[in-house]
């Protein structure tokens, strides 16, 4: 490569993002009858784009598709339809091991630390197991590799032998969060990594991922139903319901100026840890229940809850749009709650 | 093992109290203790709990069965498998009042549908006919809440009532127990590890650590003058949603003892930053620390320089 096109590629590497969905949709059908299956539509036309170097939190309450979405990100589901663009090259295209080569660069983080590791393994051959599958080291090369990134994230490279029925929840997620770094990836999706630890354990966990992206210029997508660790972690935001984004801003942009009536709903429904503000904090209550994503209601899928709905809001779906500088919503009444 | 070692706590009548703590630290059993649930084999082998001036302890099977559910009942994180899959909704909250007779059956009968408006079960009249998988999450432990106020309890203990729930669940579910707390005069034990919940709901908190109280008082003190540096710790490594500009997160080093081998003296010591000596060899007692808040530390975070809290 000459010296201008290394220029021009690292210049397109700033201002393209890392990832882009485009219109992603991810349909489940579930159960058989008479009169054919229903679809589950859980994940409904996103569109999405991840800087370098960033955070972005997904937030949304069970159910909206925020892990749907996630997954299909990293191709662990094909996307019913739409493109996922990692570095410019769309990964629903990719098939076998050319797909597999840039998988090397996403990595996931899960939840549930004591579902996502086999207990039958132990934690060196756990975290060591990228390095196998894309036979990148083994043996004696790969253990070095391994407790490094055992220190790198504060477990004591000598329990490589242990296996995880021996860790606290905690320790076990620093090693879902090894195995996930091992191999060295730009881009990783985190889906819900704290909410299954205890308070004094989340900070730990929380201090690490900020560590670990400022160390290793990682990009996260930072997965969450808690508003409060997404508002921490994020540079910017988007709020999903029920398989659509309503909202996408930066943190600031979205926490102090929420546009989508949802976005204030959650807000406001999110306690602090402060008597004074809480006296004072007045949830906005939602009536009814979200709706069911096999049959997701006329336009705004919002519009049966929304406290502002009005007769458009049932009938025309409002696209995801700029309303601020960088900050969108889809929204027929924006800011009006 | 000792789970819960030492704890004495009054509630007054109609006062809202908050346990907090995380796994492990005892708060459950505490509340299980309340009622005489502690499951096999752990059972309690010394103190005293004291309802009005009645023994717990000393109840008859026929007197502690009457206790439970019609002086005090309990609700559950889980309000799934706290109702029976095959039975009507409605059908469940009348038998909660059958089972003590604190009403006629005619009453009991009567008394369902107004049970689940006063919880705001909506179209209650309708629902009482459903069974408990056709109502969401939120609305079981509404069900959950009707059942265990039908018999006009004068406490209420909940335990971890909206941690299974979405956020805008959450907050219905507290601002009803606020109301009912109100409407009804019942106290509320809130047995939780989320303290924003607390924040909003609760006069008064016990925080819980390895088995102790360690701290309590009135809400307010406890988190604008936390003493002990667990709860110091606890609200500094809390991310809040109001927060503006990044702060970094305190990190507590370290994990919560096994209590089958407790370390000695203080059982926060490992983990505190601002431990003396004393703190290895000798168990700090729970002592009144002034404006009617106890903390056990031998050093207090009024004493701690703000230099040596991170503090400007």
């Amino acid at each position: 490569m000459t010296a201008q096109a290394t220029q021009a590629a690292a210049a397109a590497a700033v201002t393209a993002p890392l990832l882009r969905v485009e219109n992603v949709v991810k349909h489940f059908a579930v159960g058989a009858g008479l009169l054919g299956h229903a679809t589950v539509h859980a994940v409904d036309g996103v569109d999405l784009a991840v800087n370098t170097g960033e955070t972005l939190g997904l937030v949304g309450e069970s159910g909206c598709g925020k892990s749907t979405l996630g997954r299909v990100i990293v191709q662990l589901q094909p996307a019913t339809s739409g493109h996922v663009y990692f570095n410019e090259v769309d990964l629903t295209k990719l098939r076998g091991e050319k797909l597999r080569r840039v998988r090397q660069q996403m990595q996931m983080i899960f939840q549930d630390p004591y579902a996502s590791l086999n207990p039958r393994m132990a934690v060196g051959d756990i975290i060591a197991e990228p390095l196998r599958n894309f036979r990148i080291a083994r043996g004696r090369a790969a253990e070095t590799r391994v407790q490094e990134v055992m220190r790198v994230c504060g477990l004591n490279p000598n329990f490589i032998n242990r296996y995880p029925h021996e860790f606290s929840g905690g320790q076990r997620q620093r090693i879902g969060i090894a195995r996930a770094l091992v191999l060295n990836p730009s881009f990783i999706v985190a889906d819900e990594p704290v909410s299954a630890l205890d308070v004094s354990i989340q900070a730990q966990i929380v201090n690490l991922m900020e560590e670990l992206q400022d160390t290793f210029h990682l990009t996260f997508l930072f997965i969450a139903h808690d508003l409060s660790v997404v508002h921490h972690m994020s540079d910017r935001i988007a709020v999903m319901y029920l398989g659509k984004i309503v909202e996408f801003g930066s943190t600031a942009a979205v926490r102090d100026q929420p546009l989508h009536p949802y976005t204030k709903v959650l807000q406001s429904s999110v306690p602090i840890p402060d008597p004074d503000l809480e006296a004072a904090r007045r949830p906005i209550l939602l009536s009814g229940e979200i709706p069911s994503p096999v049959n997701p209601p006329s336009g705004c899928r919002f519009h049966t809850r929304c406290p502002i709905a009005q007769q458009i809001c049932s009938e025309v779906e409002p696209p995801l749009e700029k309303k601020q500088d960088g900050h969108l919503a889809a929204c027929h009444f924006p800011g009006k709650l | 093992m000792t789970a819960v070692d030492g704890i004495s706590f009054d509630v007054d009548r109609g006062e809202t109290v908050g346990i907090v703590g995380e796994s492990g630290s005892g708060k459950t059993m505490t509340a299980l203790s309340l009622l005489r649930l502690i499951p096999d084999p752990g059972k309690i082998t010394s103190g005293r709990i004291l309802f009005g001036d009645r023994d717990v302890i000393h109840m008859s099977d026929e007197e502690i069965r009457e206790f439970r559910g019609a002086d005090v009942a309990m609700i559950f994180q889980d309000p799934m498998t706290s109702l029976n899959p095959v039975l009507k909704v409605g059908f469940q909250v009348e038998e909660a009042m059958a089972a003590h007779r604190r009403f006629t059956s005619k009453q009991s009968r009567e008394r369902v549908v107004p049970m689940m408006q006063r919880v705001r079960i909506p179209a209650a009249a309708q629902r009482v006919k459903d069974y408990p998988h056709q109502f969401s999450g939120g609305m079981r432990q509404r069900v959950m809440i009707a059942m265990g106020l039908s018999n006009e309890p004068s406490l209420l203990i909940a335990d971890e009532p909206t941690t299974a729930l979405d956020v805008t669940v959450q907050a219905s579910i507290i601002e009803l127990l606020r109301d009912l707390n109100r409407e009804l005069g019942a106290a509320v034990i809130l047995i939780t590890h989320n303290l924003s919940v607390v924040a909003s709901l609760c006069q008064r908190v016990i925080v819980m650590y390895a088995g102790r109280i360690v701290e309590e008082g009135p809400t307010r003190a406890i988190f604008k003058n936390p003493q002990h540096p667990y709860t110091w710790s606890l609200l500094r490594s809390i991310p809040r949603a109001d927060e503006r500009g990044h702060q970094k997160l305190l990190s507590i080093a370290g994990l919560p003892p096994d209590l089958s081998n407790p370390p000695p003296g203080c059982k926060f010591h490992p983990r505190c930053k601002f431990r003396i000596d004393k703190c290895f060899t000798e168990e700090p007692t729970l002592d009144d620390v002034g404006g009617g808040q106890q903390a056990r530390c031998w050093v207090l975070m009024s004493n701690v320089p703000a230099a040596d809290k991170g503090e400007r």
